[in-house]
């Protein structure tokens, strides 16, 4: 008998609170809508931070409350944006997927130096003190930041002492392009074939004394090149993607100081 | 004893954490920031405040009539669990932000055994209704006063330099070691010199 009881009280004790949850439960529900969690659940989950916001879930969240827009989630490209768009009953139109490219091949035997680095192994702490060892003052320090601080590993220095970013590897954050005291770090499309791997915006004269692989602004990729995708600003060729690329693989040659190069 | 005096003692003399070293779980493991912390005590005063007060009834008007006393722990937990269900579901409603801060340790208050304890103290103690809400209160600032204390040493502990043997939890540990001597200086003489007893 006692048994008995023991087993109502518990049951009755157990049902009326499960009674009282599930009626806390129904004024208390917080409304977390199917695209919602369906968006969260196709993001990649690498939390790189590279859309601006402070992880995949913010993201995903604020695409879902149309504060952002969809497609900026480097890592996810083309193929997220289209999913993300179909959830959200948008079309969205393909971007090119980009990657980060280090504009410069200077390493110690090519660029001059100012003076002997021995301090932190980090690029701001070098750029801190006479914008870095190196004589050209817009290059690639070598120090590595930008290897420190990028998510998937995709960024190394080769034989030569030049960083060099894996483009199938890099994800497109930007995270490095942030990280870099001197800009040298910017996003190229995936599929740019011809760069011009130089970021000194000095006049041509300084830049030779300086470096060897620097731009020298000499316009003679621009000049000698039929349809010629190159434009040269402030002392500085860059390539033009938009434009016509069938030519562009003659100014490797033409170029006098060898910093347009093929990938 | 008087209301005030079981407020002082089980915020001070019988502090849940230092000196009964009761819920010692998320007082290490919410403790890294002091916005988390508060939360974390609020929703633990909540829920011993109101557990003591429910358990009480439970005890006097289900168990005892029946002669089923011997039943306290099981239903108590049954109680404390539906209470931290209706605590969690209110705080996901109302901040998901600090939802998402206690995480696990959220549910775990279910498991706190400093709720099961201050339940089983005050029946012991003979507390009336009234008394075993004031004793669920005073337990649950005086977990709420030794996280945020706790919290405040280990922000500062982040900026200062720590051996690296001892960097992180060990020296945490540490820190909740000296709280707890230093709380030995509250003991029943308070509470007599006080005139609360």
């Amino acid at each position: 008998m006692a048994i008995f009881l023991a087993f109502v009280i518990i049951a009755v004790l157990g049902l009326l609170l499960g009674l009282g949850l599930s009626f806390a439960d129904s004024k208390l529900k917080v409304e977390k809508a199917e695209k919602l969690e369906e968006l969260e659940a196709m993001m990649p989950g690498a939390n790189c931070g590279g859309c601006g916001y402070a992880g995949c879930s913010a993201y995903a969240e604020a695409v879902y409350k149309g504060e952002a827009e969809i497609g900026l989630c480097a890592p996810g490209g083309n193929a997220l944006a289209e999913k993300m768009g179909e959830v959200m009953g948008v079309k969205v139109e393909e971007k090119e997927r980009m990657v980060a490219f280090v504009f410069c091949q200077g390493n110690p035997s090519v660029t001059g130096l100012d003076y002997d680095y021995r301090g932190m192994m980090d690029c701001n702490a070098a750029s801190i003190l006479l914008q870095g060892p190196n004589a050209c003052k817009s290059g690639c320090l070598h120090l590595g930041s930008c290897i420190a601080v990028c998510p998937v590993g995709a960024i190394e220095k080769n034989s030569e002492g030049n960083i060099v970013v894996d483009k199938e590897k890099c994800i497109g954050c930007g995270k490095c392009t942030r990280i870099c005291p001197n800009g040298v770090i910017k996003m190229v499309p995936y599929s740019a074939e011809y760069i011009v791997a130089c970021n000194n915006k000095e006049p041509g004269a300084l830049v030779r004394k300086e470096c060897k692989v620097g731009c020298i602004g000499c316009r003679l990729c621009v000049n000698k090149v039929e349809n010629s995708p190159f434009v040269v600003e402030d002392n500085l060729s860059h390539v033009d993607y938009t434009k016509d690329m069938t030519h562009a693989g003659d100014a490797v040659s033409i170029c006098p100081q060898k910093c347009i190069i093929k990938r | 004893m008087s209301y005030i005096g079981i407020l002082v003692t089980y915020i001070f003399v019988q502090n849940f954490i230092l000196v009964q070293f009761m819920g010692l779980c998320p007082f290490i493991g919410v403790s890294r920031n002091s916005e988390s912390a508060i939360g974390m005590g609020m929703a633990v005063t909540f829920v011993t405040a109101i557990a003591s007060v429910v358990c009480w009834a439970v005890y006097h008007f289900l168990l005892v009539p029946f002669d089923l006393d011997y039943l306290r722990t099981i239903a108590f937990i049954l109680v404390i669990a539906a209470l931290v269900q209706l605590v969690e579901m209110v705080i996901k409603k109302m901040s998901p932000a600090l939802y998402k801060a206690l995480g696990i340790y959220l549910p775990l208050i279910t498991t706190n055994c400093a709720v099961l304890g201050i339940a089983i103290i005050a029946i012991d103690n003979n507390y009336n209704m009234l008394e075993s809400f004031f004793a669920g209160l005073a337990a649950g600032l005086g977990f709420t006063m030794a996280i945020i204390l706790m919290s405040n040493i280990r922000e500062k502990l982040e900026t200062t330099a720590v051996r690296s043997v001892f960097n992180g939890v060990p020296i945490a540990f540490i820190s909740a070691g000296l709280m707890a001597l230093a709380f030995m200086a509250f003991d029943k003489s308070l509470i007599v010199n006080l005139h609360l007893a």
